[in-house]
């Protein structure tokens, strides 16, 4: 069977969610390989055998963090070049379709992006689902030149375990002067506290505009703590500084696609729309009965959120207690 | 300093989009405005060189109705324009895209190319990487902020859990965030002057492109079909009349979310 490469992404030996629902979809292609760029893959070897990895194929080198993007997509171009796998899966983060950018144009293949669900088509090959025009239109896409690079959104396809050796492979890589233009110089990461991450999480409580400052803000994280929820924000809130810019979700923040979605004090513009409309149920409170995100919402409530919120909260919390 | 902007010409978001039989957009019954993002990269270009000298190249790639957009952007203050148009270039998936953008940028010359972070139509975000890995320039992508200093550029990238400061030498691929700046609007001598200002038009011969690595019959990628998604059933909207928390929490238990 054909090898399929997985790109992880990890933080301090820990496997991202996104990279197990990669390995779901992989293991529907071919045997899944992981391909671990930086330290921390023993610590990680565990979890991806638990979901089928059968190798991993580790460059353990400081370049991945100190040079932008370039160095993981010579990584991979690498690995084509010697296993030659049926298709490359990446995450679907900006980073991600970076990656996947640059290595289509080293390998002269086709890359297809935020990808909501990867299967095997009748000749084998994958055939990826991507929404369209905000999520009113699913397109179904292949590769035809070669090798299929897909960028998979998190939170898209559920994880499934499913045992795999996980044999750890050392790559020797070094990256090349043209993939060491770009250096790092500072990382900053904002505080996310103990709160799931926004684009994994099977809840997020958005608030906008209608929140009216830093301070009104936090009843959105009231909810969200309340539910066990991560925390978005709208274009609106971020500029003018309310909540950190990580926490933007819509065309230019992050897409997410939980379980639920609760967009409080927040219009529906077109572009926030874009990066919440897949979200299978979405909870509307805005006082304006003609705000448009009450035409995607499946319950909405009109009302002053400072009333309607902690009243919800309330109410959660008791139903918490039973 | 020979600043290049990549401006592409998008519909309209605000109206109904439709696709065409061959699953690619139908950009042809739509009106055409410059991709929200490249606003911002014009205005970071014009901004450069204010601040530095120099002159901002426009740079499409697009049918003719794209000279639209050109002229729009030359009406912000850009000094001259690029517009590569050939009908072999219609349908192109990005790998395309960004193989023609590279070598008008080669034959335009350049010490800093800026783009927009994403387009609203395509959205998948991957031509500036792309660009960068054909020029072979450093990537300093996803910017909210530019500092240029000497031959040396410095950006804040934004990641995915915070920012990352990014440094370089010139030449360099850069593309922007709408955090960057605020674009500014054509004024009325802007637009007078727009009108006499240079477009030099190319075609893919010009650029030595050939037309087989170009275009929807050549894309690396094909569209296998598409559906409408069933449209979201209309939801239940209630007006809170002191129990809208309370109506919340119910829907939300009837979900099992809670
Ligand atoms: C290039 C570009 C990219 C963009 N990218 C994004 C993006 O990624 N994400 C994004 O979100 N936006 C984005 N935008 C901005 C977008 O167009 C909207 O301006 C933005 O989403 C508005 O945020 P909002 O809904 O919080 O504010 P508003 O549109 O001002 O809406 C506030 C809402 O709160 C309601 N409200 C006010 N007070 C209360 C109250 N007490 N109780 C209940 N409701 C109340 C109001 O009725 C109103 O509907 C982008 C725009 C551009 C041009
Ligand atoms: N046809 C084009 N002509 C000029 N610039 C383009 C074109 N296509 C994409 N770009 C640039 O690439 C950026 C990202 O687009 P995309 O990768 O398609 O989402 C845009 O914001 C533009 O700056």
């Amino acid at each position: 069977m054909a090898e399929v490469l997985v790109l992880a992404e990890h933080a301090g030996g820990e496997v991202k969610k996104v990279t197990v629902e990669l390995l779901t979809a992989a293991r529907r292609l071919g045997e899944p390989s992981v391909v671990w760029a930086g330290e921390g893959a023993q610590e990680g070897r565990a979890r991806l055998a638990e979901f089928g990895a059968a190798k991993v194929y580790v460059a353990d080198s400081g370049e991945f963090a100190e040079f932008v993007v370039a160095p993981k997509a010579e990584l991979l171009a690498q690995l084509v070049g010697s296993a030659s796998p049926a298709a490359v899966l990446v995450a679907g983060t900006t980073e991600g379709k970076e990656i996947a950018g640059r290595l289509a144009v080293k390998t002269g293949s086709g890359v297809l992006t935020d990808a909501v669900d990867v299967t095997a088509g009748p000749d084998g090959a994958p055939v990826a689902e991507q929404p369209n025009f905000g999520g009113a239109i699913t397109v179904r896409s292949r590769v035809r030149t070669g090798t299929p690079i897909i960028a998979v959104r998190p939170n898209a396809i559920s994880a499934e375990p499913s045992e795999g050796a996980a044999e750890i492979v050392a790559v020797d890589f070094t990256a090349s002067e043209a993939a060491r233009l770009a250096k790092v110089t500072e990382h900053v990461t904002a505080e996310k506290g103990a709160r799931p991450e926004l684009t994994e999480a099977q809840i997020v409580v958005s608030g906008g505009r209608g929140t009216g400052s830093a301070e009104g803000f936090k009843v959105i994280e009231e909810l969200a703590d309340a539910l066990g929820a991560a925390v978005g924000a709208s274009r609106a809130v971020t500029d003018a500084g309310w909540y950190p810019h990580a926490f933007q979700v819509g065309q230019t923040g992050k897409t997410v696609s939980p379980q639920l979605y609760m967009a409080v004090g927040i219009s529906g513009a077109i572009q926030h729309r874009a990066g919440m409309q897949t979200s299978k149920t979405i909870i509307a409170v805005n006082k304006d009965p003609e705000a448009p995100i009450f035409e995607i919402a499946d319950f909405g409530v009109v009302g002053d959120l400072f009333k309607v919120v902690p009243q919800l909260v309330e109410e959660v919390s008791k139903r918490r207690q039973l | 300093m020979n600043i290049v902007v990549c401006v592409k010409q998008v519909p309209d978001t605000a109206v109904e989009r439709t696709l065409t039989g061959a699953g690619t957009l139908d950009r042809a019954s739509l009106d055409g405005l410059i991709n929200e993002l490249d606003e911002y990269a014009i205005e970071e270009g014009l901004k450069i060189a204010e601040a530095h000298g120099g002159e901002v190249t426009i740079l499409s790639v697009g049918p003719e109705k794209a000279s639209e957009s050109i002229r729009k952007a030359l009406s912000m203050g850009a000094d001259k324009a690029v517009h590569v148009v050939d009908d072999a270039i219609a349908g192109s998936d990005a790998l395309a895209t960004s193989l023609v953008l590279a070598e008008a940028v080669k034959a335009t010359g350049f010490d800093l190319v800026i783009l927009g972070s994403e387009s609203t139509d395509a959205r998948t975000g991957v031509v500036p990487a792309m660009l960068a890995e054909r020029l072979g320039v450093p990537q300093l992508t996803l910017s909210s902020k530019v500092d240029i200093d000497g031959t040396d550029v410095t950006v804040r990238r934004v990641s995915d859990d915070g920012y990352d400061t990014v440094t370089a030498s010139l030449p360099a691929v850069v593309s922007v965030v709408e955090k960057i700046n605020e674009p500014r609007y054509p004024s009325f001598k802007g637009i007078m002057a727009a009108k006499k200002k240079p477009v030099r038009t190319l075609t893919l011969t010009d650029l030595s492109v050939d037309a087989s690595a170009v275009g929807l019959a050549n894309a690396a990628t094909e569209v296998a079909d598409f559906a409408a998604r069933p449209p979201r059933a209309a939801g239940e909207i209630v007006t809170d009349e002191g129990d809208g928390g309370t109506r919340v929490a119910a829907f939300l238990a009837g979900r099992k979310f809670i």
